[in-house]
Order: structure tokens, then sequence, then C-alpha cells
């Protein structure tokens, strides 16, 4: 028997606690904002945020005082500029002090490899290439390879307490289908101890090709249906990205209290994200 | 004085375009990176292959993504592959021929930084990241850098190194092992510096028309040298110029659609 589709505000009270490792996961594309937005209705604290471009999504969270760790491999608004909130918190500690553990996508990509290979680390070929490896802490250590004794980089394992994806469809079993640009999805929610996805649309049968990306039934904790989840990522065959919100982002988020002011009336002044997007005039 | 028929930008994107010979593979950031790149494969190059790091292969879209990932990329792919795979198995596994790079802060040796202004911990300014540009650096048999000229981001020392150029110069960077020959071009706003051959110092070697080599110099944080045969960089020609203009006009039309999802 498959679990149920449960509402968002139930999977995420029963799987997502204060101090947990939490990947939003997507990269671009099927961002699960409304995951991340009910994350911040529910007030939870202390989250080791990860995400490898944190995104819209953490820039809200980090503002809105969820997270006092992020895992990242690059914290900007794509082609816009900066994160605002997340260079606030970096550079003046508001609202609250982050650390940082920074990757390059290939390593971060290669992390959660790792971790949903069960491994304590991955490894790739080591070059004198960035001064990330000179941090007083680094990310990543280097060894030799046994076989050539060519010098490799050893990236650690991550394995999220909870892995969130959003994705287009999900069958009457409880598989879930990914279609489009998918990242480092798979891998972040096979490294994951609890896997939560949020769906646009519940169909009997998935639209699968015979190498589809899809997440057994088995694997996933907790689905629920949101349609617009994504938004304003985007969700492909569903909806397009939200070019026009990623750039008016740039000057919401540059003054804490416009931030804020956002962040309430479209966030928390709000039961759900149907709610939202009505408000935010995307959907009828 | 006559007022080019081109923007700075404009001539910047053509230059970077006409550096892209037909048939290569690109790994394409995204800004001036990703329209000089689908202006080289709308004019000169129609069989470049443009990888985007979402993981999309082979795209041809009709206008320029916002970002990295945008559906346009993965509707007109070749092919789409999980990240690690376009990390690994096209970048790092040697199958990319030209990687285009944009940072906050360049040295002479033409080593990046888009990680921070100021210092790690205590950052006066936080920038994005390493992201794909540190491997990119590293792997694509060659790079083309594009950066607008300032003493601000043309300095004598970097705050951080995100990625590599030639390191310290003078064959560092080969005898390190990098696999990728380093930064063959950086294409500014005056025109272009090509690294000197044994030093590896990057040296201005082409000047827009209309641009002096004393305003190069004033442009840069290091006492640029000028290489011996300095050349006059071509204007975008008419049909480059329409081209370029014509993609940029959809691409506003098609970013500024609002988005409607029905629940």
């Amino acid at each position: 028997m498959p679990a149920p589709l449960v509402p968002l505000s139930d999977a995420i009270s029963r799987h997502v606690h204060d101090g947990d490792s939490v990947a939003l996961e997507g990269f671009t594309h099927l961002i699960p904002f409304a995951a991340g937005h009910e994350i911040i209705r529910q007030r939870r604290r202390g989250l080791h945020l990860i995400r490898m471009t944190p995104d819209l999504i953490y820039d809200q969270m980090i503002g809105m005082g969820c997270a006092t760790r992020l895992t990242f491999s690059w914290g900007g608004n794509p082609g816009v500029g900066s994160l605002h909130r997340l260079r606030e918190a970096v550079e003046r500690q508001w609202p609250q002090p982050l650390a940082l553990t920074e990757f390059t996508h290939a390593e971060l990509a290669l992390a959660y490899q790792a971790g949903a290979s069960g491994m304590s680390c991955a490894v790739m070929p080591h070059y004198a290439a960035t001064d990330l490896e000179a941090l007083p802490r680094p990310s990543v250590r280097r060894l030799p390879c046994p076989f050539t004794g060519r010098e490799l980089t050893a990236v650690p394992a991550i394995n999220p307490d909870v892995t969130i994806l959003h994705a287009q469809q999900i069958d009457a079993a409880g598989n879930v289908l990914i279609r489009g640009i998918v990242g480092a999805a798979r891998e972040a929610a096979l490294a994951a101890r609890r896997v939560l996805v949020t769906v646009e649309e519940r169909v009997e049968t998935l639209a699968a090709g015979m190498n589809a990306v899809v997440l057994p039934a088995w694997l996933i904790a907790s689905a629920s249906l949101v349609p617009g989840g994504a938004y304003p990522s985007y969700a492909q065959g569903c909806y397009a990205r939200d070019n026009r919100f990623y750039r008016a982002w740039d000057e919401i988020a540059r003054d804490r209290e416009a931030f804020s002011a956002w962040m309430e009336r479209h966030v928390l002044g709000v039961p759900d994200h149907a709610a939202q997007l009505r408000i935010l005039g995307v959907a009828a | 004085m006559s007022v080019p028929a081109y923007t700075p930008d404009e001539i910047m994107t053509v230059t970077a375009a006409r550096q892209l010979k037909d048939g290569a593979v690109c790994f394409v950031g995204i800004g001036l990176p990703s329209a000089a790149c689908n202006l080289a494969r709308l004019t000169h190059a129609p069989n470049l292959v443009l990888i985007y790091e979402s993981g999309t292969v082979g795209v041809r879209p009709n206008v320029l993504p916002l970002s990295i990932g945008d559906g346009e990329l993965a509707e007109t792919a070749t092919c789409i592959v999980p990240l690690p795979e376009i990390f690994a198995h096209y970048l790092q596994r040697g199958r990319v021929d030209v990687g285009f790079l944009g940072a906050a802060q360049i040295d002479r040796y033409g080593n990046l930084n888009s990680t921070v202004v100021g210092d790690y911990a205590h950052p006066a300014v936080r920038l994005p990241g390493g992201g794909g540009a540190p491997e990119i650096a590293t792997y694509a048999r060659e790079v083309l850098i594009i950066m607008k000229q300032s003493p601000r981001s043309f300095v004598p020392r970097l705050d951080f190194r995100t990625s590599c150029g030639y390191l310290g110069g003078s064959g560092e960077r080969a005898a390190s092992g990098a696999p990728g020959a380093g930064p063959r071009a950086v294409i500014t706003d005056f025109g272009m510096l090509r690294p000197q051959p044994d030093s590896e110092e990057l040296e201005l070697a082409g000047l827009y028309p209309g641009i002096t080599a004393d305003a190069a110099r004033q442009a840069t944080g290091w006492p640029l040298k000028v290489a011996a045969r300095l050349e006059t960089l071509p204007p975008p020609e008419p049909q480059q110029l329409a081209t370029l203009r014509e993609l940029e006009a959809r691409t506003r039309t098609a970013h500024a659609r609002p988005i409607h999802i029905p629940l």
C-alpha cells in the first residue's frame, strides 16, 4: 500500500526538526520553494542548509533566521547578482551568524554521490586550482592514489537528515518522476536519511520513458501535492521560470525592512503556497 | 570625436564570439559569455557545441537564458545529464575545448577571484563563490575570460584565488599538471589581453577602435605591459550587430512574459 499524499504542513512538521541538516535540491529547475516557505512558516531554527546553489529559497530561509550553517558551491542570484540576505548573514551576522562550508560544484556533486553510495568520501583528481583547500578548515583533503601515486582530492560524503525535492508527477503507487534538468537531485535524495517530495500532479501512470529519472515509492518518506510548488523556479512542461521575479528579488532583498515586509505578506501571512501564488497574481 | 555605432558590451561580445571556431565544444557561463557563444553559433560557427553547467549539452536556445538552467536550455539540448556526469564525464575527462569565465578580480597571470573581497573569514564583500569555475579553469583545453577592465577588478594581488590562470607564471601552471592550457585571451571593454609566451604575464595585445593604450593602462591595477605587436581589433560587422540585437530583443520579450500557473 503506497503512503497517501499528505498536506505539506504535516510533512514538514513531522519530518523537519530544529537542528536538522536539510537539502532542498533542484539545480535552478524544480526548486522546492513551497516546502522552504512551509519550513519558514513553522519557524524551524538551527538548520544546516545544504544546496549547490542556495538561490532565492535559501536567501529567504537565511534571512528569516532558519539556518546557522550553510553548505554550498555557488551563492548568487543567477544572471542577476548577489543574494543579499546570504551576504548580510556572512558580512554582518544578520539575523545571526552563518557558518559556511564551501565546495566547488564538481566537489559538492561528488559529495552527494559519496553519500548516496554509502562511502565516507569520494575522490577526484587534484590540481592546485583554488585557495578553498588552503582555508584553516578545508572542506576537502588530499591523498595519493594507491595505484599511480597521483595526487587526489578526497571530498567528504554528505548525508542530509532530510532531502526535499519538487517533481512533476507521482503515480497511484507513489513513484515520482522528474523531467528536465535534474542537477544532483537524485544523488541528494539517495544520500538522505529521509526524502520528502512535493509534486505538480497525481497521475495513474507516469509519463516516463525507459531511462527516465524515477524515484520509487519505497524511497520516499512523504509526498505532498503542491501545484506550482517550484515557483518562482519552474517545472519543465508545467510552467516557466519567472525571470521577472528573480530580477525583482534583487531590490526586495537588498533592504532588511523590504525583505521582512515581503516575507510577512507573502509567506508568514498566508496559509499555504496556493494563497501566495494568488496574491502574486501568478495563479487565478 | 565620432560616437561608435555599438556599445562596449556589444564589441566585447562580438570580439569574444570571434574567438570561437566552428565545431568547438564550449562550456558556457551566464551573461556575456552566453551571449558571445550564441552569437557565434548564429553567425560563423553553426556547429559550435554549447554545454551549460546545468547538464544541458548541445543547446541551441532561441533566447538567452537568464540562469544557467532555464527551461529554454533543456528544451533545445541534445541531451540532459546529471551534474556529477557533466563535471566528471565531460569536463574532467577532457571533452571541453573552450571554457568561458568571468570574475570579480583578475591578476596579471589570469588567476581569478569570485569568492570574497577582503579576508575570507570576515569579508567586506561575500561574492557567489566558485561554482563550476575552478574545474572549468583547470580542465578546459583553453579558457577565455570576459571582464570589464578597472583598477578594482584588474588587481596586483587577488584577495582569494578561486580559479587558476597561470598561477605565478613562467610555466608554473604546466608544472602543476593542470590538464588545460590556461587563459588564451582576456576580453575587456578596452580590448584584449593575451599571455606573453614566456612569462605568461597578461599584456595588452589589442585595442578597440578609438581606444588608447594609456586608457587601458589606467584601467589596470598593475603596470600593464604592451605586446610588441599591438593590434587594432575590428569593430562589429553590421550582420553581427543585427543578429546580437535581435537575440537580445527576443530575450527581453521572453523574460518579461508573465507566468500563469493553473491551480
